[in-house]
């Protein structure tokens, strides 16, 4: 009959508090914000007055979690970026070489004289001048292979050597090329993250998609080229000697050597070795600042080890000009004029302000591992977001009104209860939304519109049914009671089928997709706790005051 | 006084014409394929690869002069629209813009970007890019695999859950509707040649979900119908459940119908495509469950003798009233 327990109605009632409380800072959205990010700033540097005031704005003791707005809400930046996981496989070969190089030297009575020959990225080839020595070189070099700790690659080498006639070609296993894959997504990621929490922008998402692929996405940034320009660059510094210098791109470099352009001086190309003195790995700090005569540039500090390799360098070289190369460009090659011992150094080039402070953004977070492909790029500007912004603001007040009416129309008393259900509906959701972090995008908030529309399924169907129970010449309380239970059923059914494709939404799609298959979500679960317990305890509160012999649903 | 679409009672014999309305369905099917095959989709950049821009400018849009601006370019195909929508300011004129996708595998390159700014500007002084999106040809491919793949187990899932819930029957029915709506839906994005993209997915996905809850729900009261009315015929049955579930059938689509024509109207032009979807959705899944997901399971039948067996066989949960 029409009794809930004491319990139950304390509890539905404090789930409905709860949700108001969690939606009211969304109600107050830039206050709220502002409070926020004042917060934030406290913990991070220290109290100032302002900052206290602002972060006063909003009690500490209401709930303080808002709707994240998505980029098509609020402008910013969005890029997919494949991690060209290849590229490390050259860098790991080249670093092979000279410990292949020192295995081989002292066997030379053996294997003969031995020389690297060109190759594709990726292998070492070697020829040595007597074959009959192959065994022996083999197993040398595979002496340098060290086995895979990695779950899926236990029990197999990093590298795998091979011989024939005289060429042993040296390679990366495929085992330890998906541990290395994985790896160069795992760094790259990191990287970028500290990249982009270096300039501080509010709430970035940096996710991994798939195997190697990475998801950027910067609410408030100008375009997705800056963003590029931030993330895009590997970034990788090194000190190479320089061997030659002039102005033909395809001069023969000899092996061991490259040919790369120079920034600064267009047509001008240096050979240099490969192989650097020193790389940005050892960098511990990079600062933007001033040369001598004013210019920008940036000072750089190594680490220990890096220092000694420079200031061992430098000493040695004394009047030899070595390269500054970033990402195979040579920023400089200046003259080493005397020995540079404590490790820093400051690079200097024709650089803007910005390009060096973005220079010493880049030294300071570490050099991406291998190169990123953009795939997808999304600019969405502010004004186009706030324009979205209300105009989903009016369309939801509008039809969220229409229904209001509609449904009091129709049902009278019992369509008002559905109303207050479906304004309670709309606050859990936006209170669900807040507690979890969600991210509210332009299709969720068509989600939540057509959540308005469709949570008043679940009355309809219980007020349709209560009426038949009535024409089946039922009193009041039984009706009342019959209608719920035997609407149920259809309740369920209907709802469980909508949100399996929700949950198919939210696991396949991306982005705004997704946004939509939250709130859609949330609104089926809101919209049938209302129905089934909400409208029910107010039907049955009204029920118990006025004892109606007859209603009218 | 209270409001009623639909009379307190209603005796509508939905089957008596039932070839008429297979037959109408069938046709709009047919037509459906046929412009699809015909003329294909107006796939978004999401599908196919390419860049679109939106363009705010306090000129008016004047298409030969953006065309003229960025002939020089040399970047393929490029088709300009301006966009109305009554949510613009007086002066303020948008039009989208977009670039077939280039050789590579990625995205435009900002440089690109920067050159088409510097080239519209001359044509629209002090014209802004509000928006640019940018979808690289290797992502677009795996993404039309990925939507397929949804819909199909979206399908799939709904499929089984109301097999278990009733029978195979009624599962069938559902899932003919289903088709039935997804077709004719992707049938007049192709037929008006509306853009088609990743949001309109999500749009035939809700539309699956809003059709099969409305077929749920007759087919709910036919269950229970069917252990009521022993003795009946099918169609009479059917014919009941459908009546006695028209008036909330009605209100329900109403009620959402107001909603999606309030953004649909009022919503901007960003989603309007997409509300669109589902505004179709709602009204060919209402027609759907009433007379393709009722007439096939009329036409399949149903095993009506529950007394003999148990009800455990393939639908073990279709005795319990939740």
């Amino acid at each position: 009959m029409l009794q809930i327990d004491l319990w139950k109605r304390v509890l539905i009632w404090l789930v409905c508090v709860t949700g108001l409380l969690l939606a009211l800072p969304n109600g107050f959205y830039t206050r709220v914000e502002q409070a926020n990010d004042a917060a934030a700033e406290i913990i991070a540097k220290g109290e100032t007055p302002e900052r206290l005031e602002i972060a006063g704005q909003w009690p500490d003791y209401l709930p303080s979690s808002l709707v994240n707005l998505g980029l098509d809400l609020r402008g910013g930046a969005h890029l997919l970026a494949e991690v060209q996981v290849e590229d490390v496989y050259a860098a790991r070969m080249d670093a092979l070489w000279p410990e292949v190089r020192d295995v081989l030297r002292p066997e030379r009575a053996t294997v003969g004289s031995f020389r690297r020959q060109q190759a594709p990225e990726g292998e070492i080839r070697l020829k040595i001048s007597k074959p009959e020595g192959m065994a022996r070189a083999l197993e040398l070099v595979r002496g340098l292979a060290s086995p895979i700790t990695s779950l899926t690659g236990a029990g197999a080498n990093d590298i795998e050597v091979s011989g024939a006639d005289d060429i042993i070609t040296v390679q990366l296993s495929e085992a330890e090329k998906l541990a290395s894959n994985d790896r160069t997504v795992r760094q790259s990621l990191e990287i970028i993250r500290r990249r982009i929490d270096e300039v501080g922008t509010r709430e970035p998402t940096i996710q991994r998609q798939g195997a190697d692929r990475i998801l950027i996405q910067v609410p408030g940034i100008g375009s997705a080229s800056e963003l590029k320009a931030l993330i895009g660059t590997t970034a990788q510094l090194t000190f190479n000697p320089v061997v030659g210098r002039g102005s033909d791109p395809d001069a023969s470099a000899g092996v061991g050597n490259k040919v790369v352009p120079s920034i600064d001086e267009p047509g001008t190309y240096y050979t240099i070795e490969a192989a650097p003195v020193v790389t940005g790995e050892e960098l511990v700090d990079a600062q933007p600042s001033f040369d001598q005569n004013g210019r920008p540039a940036v000072n750089f500090r190594f680490n220990t080890s890096g220092a000694r390799k420079f200031g061992d360098y430098t000493a040695e070289n004394i009047g030899a000009p070595f390269a500054i190369v970033l990402d195979d460009e040579v920023i400089s090659a200046p003259v080493i004029q005397s020995h540079i011992p404590g490790g820093s150094g400051i690079i200097t080039g024709n650089f803007t302000i910005e390009e060096s402070t973005n220079l010493a953004i880049l030294l300071r977070a570490g050099a991406l591992p291998a190169g990123l492909d953009f795939l997808e790029e999304r600019t969405i500007g502010p004004e186009l977001g706030q324009d979205s912004i209300d105009a989903g603001k009016i369309a939801t007040v509008v039809a969220f009104v229409a229904v209001l009416v509609f449904m009091a129309l129709s049902y009278g008393l019992f369509g008002i209860f559905a109303n207050v259900a479906l304004i309670l509906n709309v606050a859990l959701i936006f209170g669900f939304l807040s507690l979890i972090g969600a991210t509210l995008t332009l299709p969720g908030i068509a989600g939540i519109v057509l959540t308005v529309g469709m949570a008043v399924d679940a009355n309809v169907l219980i007020f349709e049914r209560i009426r038949e129970e009535l024409k089946a010449g039922r009193g009041p309380a039984k009706a009342i009671d019959e209608g719920y239970s035997k609407a149920l059923s259809a309740i369920l059914d209907a709802n469980i089928t909508t949100f399996i494709t929700a949950v198919i939404l939210f696991a396949m799609g991306s982005g705004p997709v997704r946004g939509f298959a939250i709130t859609l979500g949330m609104g089926i679960l809101t919209s049938v706790f209302t129905a089934i317990f909400v409208t029910r305890l107010m039907i049955v509160m009204w029920f118990e005051r006025r004892r109606p012999k007859a209603i009218e649903v | 006084m209270r409001l009623r679409l639909v009379p307190k009672e209603t005796r509508f014999d939905f089957f008596s014409k039932w070839k008429v309305w297979v037959g109408f369905s069938a046709l709009l099917m047919v037509l459906s394929l046929v412009s699809f095959g015909l003329q294909g989709l107006n796939f978004g950049i999401d599908f196919r690869g390419g860049t679109t821009v939106r363009t705010e400018s306090t000129q008016a849009v004047d298409v030969g002069a953006y065309r003229d601006a960025m002939a020089p370019l040399g970047l393929g195909d490029i088709s300009i629209t301006e966009v109305f929508d009554p949510t613009f300011e007086e002066d303020q004129h948008v039009a989208m813009i977009r670039i077939q996708a280039q050789e590579s595998g990625e995205a435009i390159s900002g440089e690109v970007i920067g050159k088409l700014q510097a080239a519209l500007d001359t044509a629209a002084p002090g014209i802004k890019f509000v928006s640019v999106e940018s979808v690289g040809p290797k992502v677009s491919g795996e993404l039309v695999q990925t939507a397929i793949l949804a819909v199909a187990l979206a399908i799939a899932a709904v499929l089984i859950y109301i097999w278990l819930r009733f029978e195979w029957q009624f599962a069938l029915g559902a899932v003919a509707a289903l088709v039935h709506d997804v077709v004719l839906t992707i049938g007049i994005f192709s037929a008006l040649q509306i853009k088609f993209d990743l949001a309109i997915i999500a749009a035939l996905l809700t539309i699956v979900g809003y059709s099969l809850n409305d077929t749920v729900v007759v087919f709910d009261r036919v269950r229970e119908n069917l252990r009521r009315y022993k003795k009946k015929a099918l169609d009479e049955v059917l014919n009941l459940s459908i009546n006695e579930t028209l008036s909330r059938t009605v209100m329900t689509s109403v009620t959402t119908l107001l909603a999606l024509i309030s953004l649909y109207v009022l919503g901007g032009d960003v989603i309007r495509g997409f509300v669109f979807a589902m505004i179709w959705g709602v009204v060919v899944g209402t027609y759907s469950s009433i007379f393709v997901a009722s007439t096939i399971l009329l036409r399949l039948g149903v095993k009506r003798d529950w007394s003999k067996k148990t009800d455990t066989t393939g639908n073990q949960f279709s005795n319990i009233d939740a």
